[in-house]
């Protein structure tokens, strides 16, 4: 066993929500210069330049991206052959958010109770987590802060098996398409296909922290993506929502095994501040 | 790009009703911050018949949950959140003088119509360039509802604090006109 302390884990997950909130990804970046190049709209243009101003802003003075600093989400592969030691687990992933949105400047969004109380927990906890067992001797975290405009903007529907890839289509486009200039567009899109609902909802959040640019592994998934993204575009809706080209800057798939009754489709919807960060210890 | 108009708050109706949808604005002066919760807590206080906290006459509303300031900051990064959570609201708020607001995203008829009605303009800062936006805002000091951390009421001493123009008195609405000339069949 690879014993690894509690207070690492701690630490790992504060430096990577701040890493995430003040530094956009270089694949991002490049892409929304891409697009600044390429769009048609003089006012799209305009607001792909001021968001990539934004972000250096944010890079060169360690300041947040956006004042949406998010919900804490934590994706954790802990490797079967590690031994945490000298703390809760759970409680490390929790200190390194409530560390990381105290220390570093970032906005607590987070409220104790969604229906009744609703007050602000003061600390941006508790962190949402997704744990998985891996082979090996090695714990990978990834975090994203999740901004509730594109959130809030989301959806997910259990389509029966014959509404097939139109079906699933349909879907995908309306629900980016209806969210209009609500989430922040240009968009990333996050969609899990298969699994039971909650998998779904989750692929399609783990489906949002693919580096830009990669495609689906299996050609057809990477083919809907292309297209997908493409139907999108189409809309006009443009950065911002203000009208343009650049609706969308990747469609992201992510599927699992269903039941022969099934096939649930979870859309999840970030905007241009599609902030996260990984590493591996 | 469209003209460019300084404003300086507050304003009159006379002012907004020379705006148009597509202008770009730059406002100075003093701007009122609130989102959900203090929204939440303004219609309240309307409901039992009490006085605001805040004067909104000829005033402007922007939707904002700041970022806590860096030392030696003024503000944090503070960009717009999405209006349409505030819509329920909004029309109560107009009746009482309210000029402008500031965000991002879709409004509903019944706003439009009450915009139209009180002549009030709705503006949106670009979401998520909340680092760049902060860059702008001079001065900030709570007013009221400090429990309520970020959504408290904040009062922002802002300088060529950049918009456009959206929604305008005439109910002339850039997200129903502009995708159209960029949408492809």
């Amino acid at each position: 066993m690879r014993e690894i302390k509690a207070e690492v884990i701690k630490d790992t997950v504060r430096d990577l929500f701040l890493d995430a909130n003040y530094f956009i990804g270089k694949d991002l970046y490049n892409k929304l210069k891409e697009q600044s190049e390429v769009e048609e709209s003089p006012v799209g243009k305009s607001v792909l330049e001021q968001i990539i101003k934004n972000n250096e802003i944010a890079a060169e003075e360690k300041i947040a991206i956006c004042q949406d600093t998010g919900m804490a989400v934590v994706f954790i592969e802990l490797g079967q052959e590690v031994l945490i030691v000298d703390g809760d687990f759970n409680e490390a992933v929790n200190q390194g958010v409530r560390e990381a949105y105290t220390e570093g400047y970032l906005r607590k969004s987070v409220v104790n109770d969604p229906v009744f109380d609703r007050i602000n927990t003061k600390d941006n906890t508790p962190a949402v987590t997704h744990i998985k067992i891996a082979p090996g001797n090695r714990v990978k975290i990834t975090v994203t802060a999740k901004g509730f405009g594109s959130e809030n903007m989301s959806s997910i529907k259990m389509l029966k098996p014959a509404d097939g890839v139109e079906g699933v289509k349909n879907f995908v486009v309306k629900t980016a398409v209806a969210a209009g200039p609500n989430p922040c567009p240009p968009i990333i899109v996050g969609v899990g296909i298969g699994g039971t609902m909650e998998m779904a909802a989750v692929l399609s959040k783990r489906a949002l922290l693919r580096p830009m640019g990669e495609p689906n592994k299996d050609p057809r998934y990477a083919q809907l993506e292309t297209e997908i993204l493409q139907e999108i575009n189409k809309s006009g809706i443009g950065p911002a929502g203000l009208g343009g080209r650049t609706t969308a800057l990747s469609v992201n798939i992510e599927y699992f095994p269903t039941h022969i009754a099934g096939l649930p489709v979870a859309v999840n919807i970030c905007c241009h501040a599609a902030r996260h960060a990984e590493k591996v210890i | 790009m469209e003209k460019v108009i300084r404003i300086k708050t507050p304003v009159t109706t006379k002012e907004i009703k020379k705006l148009r949808a597509k202008d770009n604005v730059l406002l100075t002066g003093e701007i009122y911050t609130a989102r959900d919760a203090a929204h939440k807590r303004l219609i309240g206080l309307l409901k039992e018949g009490k006085r605001l906290p805040i004067d909104l006459n000829g005033h402007f509303i922007y939707y904002v949950g700041p970022a806590p300031a860096k030392p030696g900051y003024a503000s944090g990064p503070a960009g717009p959140t999405t209006s349409y959570r505030m819509d329920p609201y909004t029309p109560q708020l107009l009746k009482l003088g309210l000029k402008g607001m500031i965000g991002k995203g879709t409004r509903s008829k019944e706003v439009i119509a009450a915009m139209k009605e009180y002549g009030a303009v709705y503006l949106a800062a670009v979401g998520g360039a909340a680092a760049l936006i902060s860059k702008s805002i001079k001065k900030v000091d709570v007013v009221c509802y400090e429990d309520l951390g970020a959504e408290a009421i904040h009062r922002f001493y802002v300088e060529d604090f950049p918009a456009i123009v959206v929604i305008d008195s005439e109910g002339n609405n850039l997200y129903e006109t502009e995708p159209p000339k960029y949408r492809l069949e």
